[in-house]
């Protein structure tokens, strides 16, 4: 089993400098920007990313050409904002990239930019990422100054430049339209959808938001050319992507891989199996916000395919990251512990959210400390329907403005499918409390 | 009087200055305001609001929202210790539990519960000062906290780094 590596070739190849601009420099660095602009066809760029079939690594999968289409044609100035506010439980994919090839990303920005005829772009970086905002920082000046970025980059008479906007701790502002909120210096609580970003994001500006991931992948697909690229991967998953594996496995950590490898050659073939030899209990693929499996060979040896798991399983590869969970976990605790996580991020703008978030919380608390109520199972998922109704799979209904209040019922609709009957043998022993 | 220093509100302008509009400056203000003095206090709000154009109001009101801006004095040293999924099943607790004990009676060291910090490939982890520390148990942790606090250590301070 082996990992694919384009994204992560040159911080796996160049351990002692890939941040650095000579370490970057002597690994091809900035050459695709220098033969894009050369070439001197926006329209092109745009065409070999829709030919890659480049999907968003943020979390929603979204096709990146088709997102860059909806920019209106004649309306300026138009923003690129890139999300590097990496902030889903488990995922830790986009703070290695920055840390490690901040240069990539530039080189990625800097073509994008160019494909949607773009000025000015913004990289909003976790408050948390010191390491990474320093190193980016400095890429950014040592770019300028080889003339990869500011006015009329390497004499294309293309002008683009990057500014670094840290967060200052909350999760809610990698939602997009929280962050484009944020960025403004305002509360980072999620727009109401129309206008959407393409129309009307940044200042009211067209503005285009990606991933970290995303972008810097975009160098490669102009390298290997659309088609070259998509031939990595299976159906509507096309290429490589990092997977940022933790947990109970002897190797956890982030694996590049093609696109359709299972989740058992990644788990036990890359990530080293289960501590101690011992049984997975389960799994969250996508980050904290996806539905759970479990150890079943049925889902180990299910493909890495953004389409497939969520229709056969109702799960999501979302984030990108895998947690497995060995038998000794009590999922009710992990469950209160996701929990916790949304209702503490809730920024609080829809009703359902923030008062449904704060009651799942406060039922799995009792649930997980030997203070659980025999009907405590049914009390979560009726009060999960009425944050999201059915309570079923992924995608998730949605009568909230962003999709975190759903997600915080993922963890709910999971304990419920495959732990109920270990769930409720529990809650007849409980103490019980009058809460 | 001024709130920022003579080198931090040269920066400040410039920071100002990136933007297409002054309110987007709030947050690297604050950030900035915190690496001068630790937190945020009503004199640095006050400055904000007059270098971007909003009120004292409108800054607490943005600056409110966001759990890194520090609205009191907190120690010199803030240790942000990870309880989120990962770090729970690998003994993230029991380092909080350490840390919060040890450090209770300190007031130089500030010791906080925080959600995932992208750091779950190497849990349990924490930050001292935003620099990251992974595969931490209790007495490691408590180790690293010493060595910041006798100076053998040190964190950096980002907030005034280059300006684009
Ligand atoms: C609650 C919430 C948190 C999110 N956090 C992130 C994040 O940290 N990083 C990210 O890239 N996308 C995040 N997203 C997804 C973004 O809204 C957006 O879809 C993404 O940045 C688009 O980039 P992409 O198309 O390149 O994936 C989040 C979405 C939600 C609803
Ligand atoms: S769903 Fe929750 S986080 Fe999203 S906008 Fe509504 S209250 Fe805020
Ligand atoms: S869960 Fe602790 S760093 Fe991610």
């Amino acid at each position: 089993m082996t990992e694919t590596r384009i994204v992560t070739k040159r911080l796996h190849d160049r351990v002692d400098d890939s941040w650095t601009l000579d370490g970057s420099l002597a690994s091809g660095g900035y050459e695709v920007l220098r033969a894009v602009l050369a070439r001197g066809d926006a329209a092109d760029v745009q065409n070999q990313v829709k030919l890659s079939g480049l999907r968003g690594r943020g979390g929603a999968g979204f096709p990146t050409a088709q997102k860059w289409s909806f920019l209106p044609p004649d309306s300026f100035p138009r923003y690129l904002v890139v999300n590097a506010d990496e902030g889903e439980p488990s995922t830790f994919k986009d703070r290695m990239l920055l840390e490690l090839d901040p240069h990539q990303l530039i080189e990625g920005i800097t073509i994008a930019s160019y494909a949607v005829q773009c000025s000015l772009a913004f990289v909003y970086v976790r408050g948390e990422f010191a390491l990474g905002y320093e190193r980016l920082t400095r890429a950014i000046d040592d770019a300028r100054g080889q003339g990869f970025l500011g006015r009329n980059i390497l004499g294309s008479g293309f002008d683009c430049d990057i500014v670094v906007h840290r967060g200052a701790g909350a999760y809610i502002c990698g939602e997009e339209t929280a962050l484009l909120e944020s960025l403004e210096g305002e509360r980072g609580m999620p727009r109401i959808r129309p206008p959407f970003p393409a129309i009307e994001g940044l200042y009211a500006k067209p503005t285009v938001v990606n991933n970290v991931e995303t972008l810097s992948t975009v160098p490669h697909i102009m390298q290997m050319g659309g088609e070259e690229y998509a031939k990595l991967g299976v159906n509507r998953s096309t290429g490589t992507r990092i997977f940022s594996v933790s947990g109970h496995v002897n190797k956890p950590g982030n694996y590049e891989v093609e696109l359709g490898m299972s989740f058992r050659d990644l788990l036990y073939g890359l990530a080293g199996g289960i501590r101690a030899d011992r049984k997975i209990k389960f799994i969250i693929p996508g980050g904290a916000s996806s539905q759970w499996l479990t150890g079943s060979d049925e889902h180990l040896d299910a493909p890495l395919d953004m389409d497939f798991v969520q229709q056969t399983f109702g799960v999501m590869l979302g984030s990108g990251a895998v947690m497995v969970f060995d038998e000794t976990v009590d999922p009710v605790l992990v469950a209160w512990r996701l929990a916790k996580f949304f209702a503490h991020e809730s920024c609080g703008k829809c009703t359902p959210c923030r008062e449904g978030t704060g009651w799942v919380e406060k039922v799995l608390y009792r649930m997980s400390h030997g203070l659980g109520r025999p009907q405590d199972l049914d009390l979560l998922v009726s009060v999960g329907a009425n944050i999201s109704p059915g309570l079923v799979n992924a995608p998730f209904v949605q009568t909230t403005i962003c999709p975190l209040g759903p997600s915080a019922v993922s963890c709910v609709a999971s304990i419920n499918k495959f732990f109920r009957d270990e769930v409720l043998e529990r809650l007849r022993n409980d103490a019980g409390v009058h809460a | 009087m001024s709130f920022f220093d003579d080198a931090n509100l040269a920066r400040a302008k410039e920071i100002v200055a990136r933007y297409p509009r002054a309110k987007s400056a709030i947050l690297p203000l604050a950030h900035l305001a915190q690496d001068q003095n630790g937190w945020l206090s009503q004199e640095a709000m006050e400055q904000i609001a007059e270098l971007t154009g909003t009120t004292a109001a409108d800054v607490l009101g943005t600056c409110s929202f966001y759990t890194m801006l520090k609205r009191r004095p907190c120690g010199k040293l803030v240790v942000s210790v990870c309880t989120n999924v990962t770090c729970l099943v690998v003994g993230g607790p029991e380092v909080l539990d350490h840390l919060e004990h040890r450090y209770a009676a300190e007031p130089d060291v500030t010791v906080e519960e925080v959600e995932c910090l992208a750091a779950c490939g190497g849990a349990p982890a924490l930050q001292v000062n935003y620099e990251f520390h992974e595969r931490v148990s209790p007495a490691s942790a408590e180790e690293i906290v010493e060595a910041y606090r006798s100076g053998s250590r040190r964190a950096r301070t980002v907030s005034g780094a280059s300006v684009a």
